[in-house]
């Protein structure tokens, strides 16, 4: 009997090795993850200033950015991932929602649809999700290093309640920019009669995106907010029970 | 006699002293005297439990068998509006009934205005129409008769939930089933006929079922036993199955996907599917749970497979 006991302390032990060392894995993993991410974005920071200093104009800008974009905003897919299998305790869904939107807008408009990549409202979000990334990430870095200036919490929590709604202000314009483009190209699309008896219209598509901000934005909006308010005010907010 | 005090599980306030309750009065009983002096609380939105955190306990739990002394400090959890299942299953099944028939009949405003109120020259398309209709007027008959639920209600924002998914389907398969551009399945009579003796099999199937767990149960009690096959064939599945109802359901779906060779109707096979197979391992996990004895070769909804 004394030897079971022993037995099961030292699985305990090994247990809690286990976990330990699962724990520093994690954080190592995500403390490369971040200091790359942060250093991608601020590469994009420093082209997107380069170019326009050197150029002048915003034109062409987005065509010079754009594999860089889509590498680092690809990458992020990433996070969903780190929800998932619980090293990063955020929701799923949340992280989901977010990111989705991002590549949506990446793959599905500004890389599909050329004619409005010299639009203002592109370099809008490009900028605003510069902006918002390099603070997000050098925020999560500094966090895992345990050592946080408070500069950076005070930008995590406060530059959204500017940025993300000039964000989606970008983001809406460029959709409804390309909207003439994507209704004569009829690209995306498939047409009736065909053997799947399903059709698909990418420009009512777009338009259903577009509405859906409204009862989205606000959600995410709100929720940050009351991130903000727990973190820099240490409110407890009684959360309404499902 | 005893006495019952009830507290808000939250704020820990007391709402309610109840005064000499007899040990054996039940915690409906109880639930209706609360509701007496809070007559916003009705019985069935009432939460009552001995932890502010623990479990419900259930209407049919006596007051002198329940860990507590002579004053019983229970706690109270507003579930929110409460529906009636029944309300909400004759709603959420009505509505793709005669949506689809709205489709099925081109009414004005949903196709070109030369198709208004013509039918479809595929008979296929009036098959699907019999088969559909068919479903769910079954469906409706089987809540008014045959099933016996053992909630009564549930909270109020599931109907617009439940009919946005049974509706918005509906209308969605419809329009393409019944599109003056529809096209018939590509192997023609042979994917049709085949694709019919699926759904009828699996109707009458899922039929058999409801009324085998229907006869598990006297009228108006809150059993739980162990189904087991019965003399109908199409019970012999329960060897091999937790809850075949939603096996059937899931080929009836398959039948009808295979009948009208239209992805729509595919998407809504998947998400039931997925949906039921969620539902049909927490209802195996509770017959696991709740009987010693249950049968190893059992699985949730797939024999051997899921």
């Amino acid at each position: 009997m004394a030897s079971g006991e022993e037995d099961g302390t030292v699985e305990e032990k090994e247990t809690n090795n286990k976990k330990r060392t699962k724990g520093t894995i994690a954080t190592a993993w995500l403390t490369f993850y971040n200091i790359a991410m942060t250093a991608g974005w601020l590469v994009l920071a420093v082209a997107m200033v380069r170019y326009y200093l050197q150029k002048g104009t915003h034109k062409g800008l987005y065509r010079n950015i754009a594999k860089t974009l889509k590498f680092f905003q690809t990458f992020a897919l990433l996070e969903v991932g780190h929800c998932a299998i619980g090293i990063v305790r955020t929701s799923v869904i949340v992280t989901g929602v977010q990111v989705c939107s991002r590549i949506f807008m990446v793959w599905f408009v500004t890389n599909s649809i050329r004619q409005i990549q010299n639009e203002e409202s592109v370099i809008l979000f490009v900028v605003v999700w510069t902006i918002t990334e390099i603070t997000r990430y050098s925020f999560y870095t500094f966090n895992l290093l345990n050592h946080l200036p408070y500069f950076i919490k005070w930008a995590r929590y406060n530059m959204f309640i500017v940025m993300y709604p000039l964000g989606v202000i970008g983001e809406l314009l460029t959709i409804h920019a390309s909207l003439p483009y994507v209704r004569r190209s009829g690209m995306y699309s498939l047409r009736l009669p065909n053997k799947y008896n399903v059709s698909f219209d990418y420009y009512y598509f777009l338009i259903i995106v577009m509405l859906s901000y409204i009862p989205l934005f606000p959600q995410l909006y709100f929720h940050m907010l009351r991130q903000r308010r727990r973190v820099l005010h240490g409110e407890i907010v009684v959360e309404k029970d499902e | 006699m005893g006495h019952v005090e009830i507290l808000d599980a939250k704020t820990k306030d007391k709402l309610c002293f109840l005064d000499k309750v007899e040990p054996n009065a039940t915690i409906g009983e109880i639930k209706s005297m609360f509701h007496k002096s809070h007559p916003q609380w009705y019985p069935a939105r009432q939460s009552i439990r001995l932890d502010p955190k623990g479990k419900s306990l259930k209407d049919e739990d006596v007051l002198q068998y329940l860990p507590v002394g002579t004053t019983a400090t229970f706690y109270f959890r507003d579930l929110g509006a409460q529906i009636s299942w029944v309300t909400v299953f004759l709603t959420e099944y009505a509505g793709p009934l005669l949506i689809y028939l709205m489709f099925y009949f081109r009414v004005p405003f949903i196709y070109a205005s030369k198709y208004d109120f013509t039918t479809s020259k595929h008979w296929v398309v009036h098959l699907a129409c019999m088969c559909h209709s068919f479903h769910y007027v079954k469906r409706l008959l089987e809540t008014l008769f045959v099933h016996r639920f053992s909630h009564g209600t549930m909270p109020l924002r599931n109907i617009f939930k439940n009919c946005t998914y049974y509706w918005g389907f509906a209308a969605w398969m419809a329009y393409y089933i019944n599109h003056p551009l529809y096209t018939p399945p590509i192997y023609g009579e042979q994917q049709i006929r085949l694709a019919l003796i699926v759904f009828l099999f699996c109707q009458i199937g899922n039929f058999s079922i409801h009324i085998a767990l229907r006869n598990l149960r006297p009228p108006g009690s809150k059993t739980r036993k162990i189904p087991y096959p019965t003399k109908n064939p199409f019970t012999w599945i329960f060897l091999l199955v937790s809850c075949p109802n939603y096996t059937y359901e899931l080929g009836s779906w398959l039948g009808f996907t295979l009948m009208t060779q239209c992805l729509p109707v595919a998407a809504f096979t998947l998400v039931g599917f997925i949906q039921m197979t969620v539902w049909a391992k927490g209802k195996h996990r509770s017959y696991l749970k709740e009987f010693r004895d249950y049968p190893t070769l059992r699985s949730p909804i797939l024999p051997f497979i899921l």
